[in-house]
């Protein structure tokens, strides 16, 4: 038994649950997230200004060679903003996806298997979830600083304890299967039972749930931005050009749109991929 | 059924004293000084002294904590720092505006999504299903605010048909109060339109399989009696679930939506306070809609027990 | 049926309390004025804060015993008054009919109480105090104020307008202890405040106060007489300032205070809206720095960013449209009596970045970061920070630009602490220029260090010495040749850096006229036509 099944996944139930080919969608999605990824990761190649190069005599042009879409109230090329946006948004993004896994993941694994811990973790998990969180990441982030790091802790707070509920589920119904029973009879350590026999359990829903909180932070990025409790005017997220660009939005949409564009196209992509991952990686999860 | 509904009650308990501690540890550990704010530019150091003190907040944190638990206690949600109003009348001004916007939002929401997600099902890859589909990953891929805007440059500015801004309440009238509400009920259930029209299509299409749908099928039924009376009666947890956890999603789209139509609501009234550190006030607002969030799973929980028979607690 | 109904009236029970709230007040052909202010009132004692929309809210409900009127002179308003021969002994005496909103009548010792307690929180005041022998009521409309060595500036402080106005409150109210706020918002002015519908962050309502007597003659700057001329006046926040010009557009409201500059072209296409400058001097913007901490405890270095600097920048991203800013490089802001741009030249012509490095080098800046606080949510000082850093890089500092909200940023600002740990180098803001127009009134030139001066506690007895000089020297010529000294020093000093000088646009619907000019936004003499 030390090589458990899978990842302990019931078999398809229904025809249409098999493993789809990836369709066009999907195909796009994948593309368009991986020219996002690539803009972001090489922003200097694809502009000629700096981002935060400011020229207030230039303010509120249109587009033109120079300025591709234009420039912004201080006089900022509004593409290359765009550009390094996506830096920012996808950092977001990722990072909050990233950490709220990598410290739920354990959180939930203990309170699944440690019915002491449980209760008291549980009900403080509880706690976090009542409190919406918008809230509290605006709170964190006016009642602190508004760098990129309070922000995503921020929005990552509240992400949390649906990854702990999440993983909790999970191991709560492994820990009944008979591989794990007989693994605890055969006296495997703790942490190799979590390690080995739990966690892979939680491998699946934890990705597809992983891309839907990616998704949520760069949209909950641009919401705090836009009630002014974001990220700092001289880091350019495409949740602060938009806000920014809002008071301007009769006169010159583009400074709200272009950027709104790109923040739509990715997380669609995202949520295109996560909806993918999720057919293909755990029909139990087939919802939506 | 009463005994699981005193169980939840009382375990909801501990829960709201963790969001309570949560919030007062977080409010006061963070920089910021009320004091400030209320004094204004001028302020010398002793006049701050001052304020801080008639406003006790040169207590040590336990204390001031235990003071404000003992007044909650006695039904005392304490007074605004700044407006010198009472927390839970503030509230109460506030209330209606936002109970209609998510009241009004919710229904839409129920209105336009499940009839939307039942048809995808039923014409499940048909050009109505891709349509309904794509049309719903834009639905919460565009932030709500982006929404409003586009709304009411159309619907407001072009069209001339609503109003771009403001509230009515339902006591002035139907008329006007649908009047001024339409747009920004539209922008908030934007996103839960999309997120209920998807998961009423896949639990539709979870129970369109089963045996009893085709039963049913094959005695003759007509299709809109098998898909509302039958398919969806048993397909309607999940999508409860979804309405009502979507509650979390309303109170960031509250907040957005009220600010872009200048809608008086609570959702305004709690980043005011934020950026003004009103501490009572954010303190009793979200331990409001915490309240309210508990509730309101309480309330699905206990809704799953009447609409399907097969839960038991 | 009849239980579920009786179910829904109980559950629609608290609304209708809220909707008591929202009833439409009284009669149909009462005349209400709504106006969407600069920013939403939070605190409600005119006194105890300098907030510009606190003074604004003080202005509607309460009056002063003096005013000043349009050319910026002291007259009459509750009270005339008289001077000793030998200037020592002020004494007013107020007008008939004076009534406080509950209908007690205004005597000498409610202003005598409400005179004192100014006299507390204002810095004018503070500095009059200490030139006052006695103040006290003679009898039931006379108030007298003795003078123990000669101070020139009593009519101009008790008139000034700008924060902190020596606004009449009834005793009661004038002795709330320091440090506590007022509760009871009893006044005699023109407006009354309706306390049962105040919705803070939203909604402030005043009504006209019928036992108001106003002066006869006609109004000007504060002075002459309040004649209302709506029934009730409904200040309105609107979060977003977009949708405050749709609703002024569409009729909802009838007056926006500050109108955002690139949002001029939407009223002025417009052909039912009117927009115009309704303050004479405007507001003056400005950095200042903390001299507590390297590197702008350094002159020299001081010096290199005033450098630095450019107010065309500044004031293009700020304003955007020339046609409301002027460049001006004189600590008293332009317009006014003291104004002289002596040492500022850099500030509003040519790039003196080059000199600015050379400066910087020479004063062995070590790159030291450069703590640059900045509100992000307020537009009128959102944008001055993120020029700056950027021009203050240009030369060679290194700077750390911190956003943050307004609130956070007065906290900040306050804190004497290093600039690592939680306190800063420079931050930004601006001023009425009436707040700054004279070296009494100047807070930026204090040089009481870290006890007595303004934010960045500058210790400068120097400084101090000439503003002694400015207060006793008699006769407008010997003031403005004192006022120019200042000008030089305070420049060599980089006391403040003045960015310029910008106007406020206000736009309103065109059935609205009559609107006042003048430093603070007032809604007597408003008439609103069908």
């Amino acid at each position: 038994m030390s090589k458990p099944v899978s990842l302990g996944l019931p078999a398809p139930r229904r025809r249409w649950a098999k493993l789809p080919r990836p369709p066009l969608a999907v195909a796009l999605a994948a593309l368009v997230l991986l020219a996002l990824i690539g803009m972001a990761v090489f922003a200097p190649w694809f502009t000629h200004h700096a981002p935060q190069a400011l020229a207030p005599a230039l303010r509120l042009k249109g587009p033109s060679a120079e300025f591709w879409l234009g420039t912004d109230a201080y006089g900022r090329d509004l593409y290359s903003r765009i550009v390094y946006g996506a830096r920012v948004s996808l950092t977001v993004g990722l990072g909050v996806a990233v950490f709220s896994v990598a410290i739920g993941l354990p959180l939930g694994l203990l309170a699944g298997y440690f019915r002491t811990l449980d209760a008291l973790l549980m009900r403080v998990m509880d706690g976090l979830m009542a409190v919406p969180g918008i809230l509290l990441a605006i709170a964190i982030v006016s009642l602190s600083s508004a760098g990129l790091a309070t922000v995503m802790v921020a929005i990552m707070l509240p992400e949390i304890p649906q990854v702990v509920r999440l993983v909790r589920s999970r191991v709560l119904s492994a820990r009944e299967e008979p591989y794990v029973e007989a693994a605890v009879l055969m006296g495997t350590s703790t942490f190799k039972l979590l390690a080995r026999h739990l966690m892979p359990n939680t491998l699946a829903p934890l990705i597809v749930q992983g891309t839907y909180i990616c998704a949520s932070a760069i949209l909950t990025e641009a919401i705090l931005s836009f009630l002014g409790a974001g990220i700092g005017t001289e880091t350019p997220t495409w949740g602060n050009i938009i806000a920014e660009g809002r008071l301007y939005f009769q006169l010159k949409p583009g400074l709200v749109l272009w950027a709104g564009l790109a923040l739509s196209l990715c997380i669609v992509s995202i949520n295109l991929l996560g909806d993918a991952a999720r057919d293909a990686l755990d029909p139990r999860m087939k919802k939506r | 059924m009463f005994a699981y509904f005193v169980r939840r009650v009382l375990a909801a308990i501990p829960v709201m004293l963790v969001v309570a501690l949560f919030v007062f540890l977080l409010l006061r550990l963070s920089p910021g000084d009320p004091a400030a704010i209320i004094g204004g530019d001028m302020a010398s150091p002793e006049q701050l002294a001052a304020i801080r003190q008639n406003l006790g907040l040169d207590r040590p944190l336990h204390v001031q904590f235990f003071v404000w638990l003992w007044q909650l206690l006695h039904g005392d949600f304490s007074t605004s720092l700044m407006a010198h109003t009472g927390v839970l009348s503030m509230i109460g001004q506030r209330l209606e505006p936002t109970l209609s916007l998510a009241l009004v939002a919710t229904a839409l929401t129920v209105l336009v999504a499940v009839p939307l997600g039942v048809l995808a099902a039923w014409r499940r890859g048909s050009w109505l299903d891709h349509t309904v589909m794509s049309v719903s990953v834009l639905g919460f891929s565009v932030p709500v605010f982006v929404i409003g805007y586009g709304l009411t440059t159309l619907f407001a500015l072009q069209l001339h048909w609503l109003p771009v801004q403001g509230f009515k309440s339902i006591f002035d009238g139907v008329g006007p109060f649908a009047y001024r509400i339409a747009l920004p009920a539209l922008t908030l259930a934007s996103a839960h339109i999309a997120l209920v029209a998807r998961m009423t299509r896949a639990s539709l299409l979870d129970v369109l399989g089963e045996d009893y749908i085709r039963t049913a099928r094959a005695k003759g039924l007509g299709e809109l009696a098998v898909l509302f009376r039958h398919a969806l009666r048993n397909a309607w947890v999940p999508i409860l679930t979804v309405i009502g956890s979507g509650f979390a999603l309303m109170i960031s789209g509250v907040v957005v939506t009220e600010s872009v139509f200048n809608i008086p609501g609570l959702g305004r009234l709690i980043v005011d306070a934020v950026l003004a550190r009103d501490y009572p006030v954010i303190q009793g607002m979200i331990l409001l809609t915490s309240g309210v969030y508990v509730l309101i799973n309480l309330l699905i929980d206990m809704s799953y027990a009447i609409s399907d028979p097969r839960i038991r607690y | 049926m009849k239980p579920s109904r009786s179910l829904i009236a109980r559950l629609l029970l608290p609304l209708g309390f809220a909707a008591a709230l929202h009833a439409p007040h009284a009669l149909a052909a009462e005349k209400t004025l709504h106006a969407v202010m600069s920013s939403s009132l939070r605190v409600l004692d005119p006194i105890a804060t300098t907030a510009q929309i606190t003074r604004n809210h003080g202005f509607m409900i309460y009056d002063t015993l003096i005013a000043m009127d349009e050319h910026y002179q002291p007259a009459p308003q509750m009270a005339d008054w008289a001077i000793s021969p030998d200037g020592m002994v002020y004494t007013f005496t107020l007008r008939d009919g004076l009534m406080w909103h509950d209908g007690k009548p205004v005597t000498a010792t409610d202003c005598v109480a409400s005179l004192q307690r100014w006299a507390r929180y204002d810095v004018g005041g503070q500095l009059m105090m200490k030139s006052v022998k006695s103040l006290v009521a003679t009898d039931a409309k006379t108030i007298t104020l003795t003078l123990a060595k000669p101070f020139g500036y009593v009519l101009p402080l008790l008139a000034k307008p700008s924060s902190v106005a020596a606004f009449m409150m009834p005793e009661r109210v004038a002795n709330t202890p320091m440090g506590q706020m007022i509760t009871d918002y009893t006044g005699s002015g023109p407006f009354t405040f309706v306390a049962a519908e105040f919705d803070p962050g939203n909604r402030v309502v005043y009504e006209k106060f019928a036992g108001y007597v106003p002066r006869p003659e006609p109004a000007s700057g504060t002075a002459g007489g309040k004649v209302v001329k709506v029934d009730r006046v409904e200040w309105i926040n609107m979060p977003d300032r977009m949708t405050a010009i749709n609703a002024l557009a569409s009729g909802d409201i009838d007056f926006i205070e500050q109108l955002p500059m690139d949002l001029l072209p939407m009223v002025q296409a417009d052909g039912t809206l009117t927009s115009g400058v309704l303050s004479d001097l405007g507001n003056m913007t400005g950095g200042r720095m903390n001299f507590l901490y390297p590197p702008f405890n350094n002159p020299d270095i001081r010096r290199a960013a005033l450098l630095a600097l450019n107010q065309q920048d500044v004031l293009q991203a700020l304003v955007g449209n020339p046609e409301y800013y002027r460049l001006c490089a004189s600590v008293f802001g332009c317009g006014t009596p003291l104004e002289s741009q002596t040492g500022g030249e850099n500030l509003v012509k040519g790039d003196h970045s080059a000199e600015a490095r050379a400066l910087l080098s020479k004063a062995g800046y070590d790159g030291t970061p450069v703590v640059i606080l900045q509100a992000t949510d307020v537009p009128s000082q959102a944008p001055q920070p993120v020029v700056a850093a950027a021009a203050l890089r240009k030369v060679g500092f290194t700077v750390d630009l911190q956003p943050m909200d307004w609130q956070t940023l007065v906290t900040r600002r306050a804190n004497q602490g290093e600039p690592t740990k939680g306190g800063w180098n420079l931050f930004f803001t601006y001023w009425n220029v009436q707040t700054i127009w004279n070296p009494v009134v100047n807070p930026m030139l204090d040089g009481g260090g870290q006890k007595g001066a303004w934010f960045g506690w500058p210790t400068d007895a120097h400084m101090d010495a000439l503003r002694n000089e400015f207060v006793q020297a008699s006769g407008d010529a010997a003031q403005k040749a004192v006022a120019e000294k200042i000008q030089q020093y305070a420049m060599q000093q980089v006391s403040y850096i003045p960015l310029g000088q910008y106007h406020d646009v206000s736009a309103w619907n065109s059935h609205v006229s009559h609107l006042l000019k003048g430093p603070s936004t007032v809604f007597w003499n408003v008439q609103k036509d069908d």
